[in-house]
């Protein structure tokens, strides 16, 4: 492979595009550069931590090491989603909820994926089975956090016209359903942008990581293309589920909105 | 007029409350007859419309709620709100036009009574949006009073409206009763209560108390 290793002096110089961002934030006021900075630097440092990880259990080659992973990235994502609202829920239900979203999402599509399309030997193989997960549960972060956020957001915004209609006689399920149906539209919409804006926008970042280590442009495309539904399908389930869950949670066995189970 | 205590002999009351309570409010004791008004008043944030909210099962509560003698577990949540509406002092909207919020077989039971409460078919046909609060105001109260309730619980539902609007919704609620129904009203005006023949009641602190001393007319 014709690959060009980046050298540290490389990376360094490309980082002077972060320190410009902040001062950006500084002389504009945004309030952001100590987010800029320190995300940067969590970013450098997890992907540094991540490729020595990845190293070593690529030399492995054991299916418990390979599930443990996916298993760890899946917690991490299930946190970040159950974070994001502004009003999350009170104790480990948000957390339970995300938690239930990510793993079916995953597990249905992964494994989709990896019992037929790829079929990598053996199906544990950490160099198919890692990626494939991360990318499926960065979609999964991107559908869940935005359904949840928005579904608990209306869900407080709505409260009178919610209530209104409980008071009158309306079924929860029917009363709620339209915040159900906006959330999960809105958790679908990044994969929506990433589909149509794939290949004339941007390239996507795993075709444009196969074309830069020398494959194939085709090759590259057709790996890019399985993705893309590997991730609508993840998205889709996510919302769904986490939708799903949220709103049982939000209300009980007598039709209440319990808005109170929010911090 | 009957006693807002009267069928504890006879027929059941039409709505008997009986330590109904929850973490914030109570224990509410109240009974209410057919045909009979009860009127609550008391300051902003004493526990009126959490009174309210517990009879309709809008919060959690403990205690034993019925309806001419029928306990309120024996329902299901939609059943029993229907037959016990409640209209919050805010109201809500879910729609686009006024006339979209009622069910297609109510809709001219609604045109009737916004006529009967001085509103046109222009404000059913309007966007919500551009209505006047009072003009909600109005269009909320016939969303309840389309359901034919036996009781209904309103929650400050004049706060919003000018003198004459007042009285048609009073003319209103004076009807529904002479047919039978019974209304749980939260209000600031005394007068009101008087107008409508209503028992007293106050809340203060958190708890509720029958006031003897003013006599209705």
């Amino acid at each position: 492979m014709n690959t060009i290793s980046l050298t540290p002096s490389d990376l360094a110089i490309a980082s002077s595009l972060l320190l410009f961002d902040a001062v950006l934030s500084v002389v504009l006021r945004l309030n952001l550069h100590r987010q800029l900075v320190w995300a940067g630097l969590r970013m450098v440092a997890q992907l540094v931590a991540v490729g020595f990880l990845l190293r070593w259990v690529f030399s492995m080659h054991h299916p418990a090491l390979t599930v443990a992973v996916v298993v760890v990235m899946s917690l991490i994502a299930a946190r970040e989603i159950a974070a994001r609202p502004e009003r999350k829920f009170k104790g480990w239900i948000g957390l339970w909820i995300s938690g239930v979203g990510v793993a079916i999402a995953t597990v249905v599509t992964v494994g989709l994926a990896l019992t037929t399309a790829i079929r990598p030997q053996p199906w544990y193989d950490a160099r198919y089975a890692i990626p494939l997960a991360g990318i499926v549960l960065g979609s999964v972060l991107n559908a869940g956090s935005l359904t949840l956020d928005t579904l608990l957001a209306d869900a407080r915004r709505e409260k009178a016209s919610i209530e209104a209609q409980l008071a009158l006689g309306t079924p929860f399920r029917a009363a709620f359903a339209p915040l159900i149906r906006n959330s999960v539209r809105r958790g679908l919409l990044p994969i929506v942008n990433q589909m149509s804006a794939a290949g004339l926008i941007t390239l996507p970042g795993i075709m444009t990581g196969q074309i830069i280590a020398g494959e194939d442009p085709i090759e590259a495309v057709k790996y890019q293309i399985l993705l893309m539904f590997l991730l609508a399908g993840a998205s889709g389930v996510a919302g769904l589920v986490i939708a799903g869950l949220a709103s049982g949670h939000l209300t009980d066995g007598r039709q209440r909105l319990r808005l109170d189970r929010l911090r | 007029m009957p006693e807002p205590d009267a069928g504890q002999g006879g027929a059941p009351a039409r709505l008997a409350a009986r330590g109904l309570k929850s973490d914030l409010a109570g224990p509410f004791e109240m009974t209410l007859a057919a045909g009979a008004c009860a009127a609550i008043s008391g300051a902003s944030g004493s526990g009126k419309s959490l009174f309210l909210r517990m009879i309709a099962d809008l919060d959690p509560n403990q205690g034993e709620v019925r309806l001419d003698g029928v306990e309120r577990s024996t329902f299901t949540p939609p059943e029993w709100r229907r037959r016990v509406p409640y209209v919050a002092a805010e109201s809500g909207w879910w729609l686009d036009r006024a006339i979209d919020h009622f069910a297609p077989d109510k809709q001219a039971a609604a045109r009737a009574l916004a006529a009967a409460l001085g509103l046109g078919d222009t404000q059913l046909e309007q966007p919500v949006l551009r209505l006047s609060t009072g003009e909600k105001q109005r269009l909320a109260l016939i969303r309840g009073f389309v359901l034919e309730p036996r009781i209904i619980l309103l929650d400050e539902p004049t706060g919003p409206l000018d003198p004459d609007s007042t009285a048609l919704v009073e003319a209103h609620l004076k009807a529904m009763m002479t047919g039978g129904a019974a209304v749980l009203i939260v209000t600031h005006d005394p007068r009101q209560a008087d107008r409508l023949g209503a028992a007293h009641y106050r809340m203060a602190s958190r708890k509720l108390t029958r006031v003897t001393e003013t006599v209705s007319a």
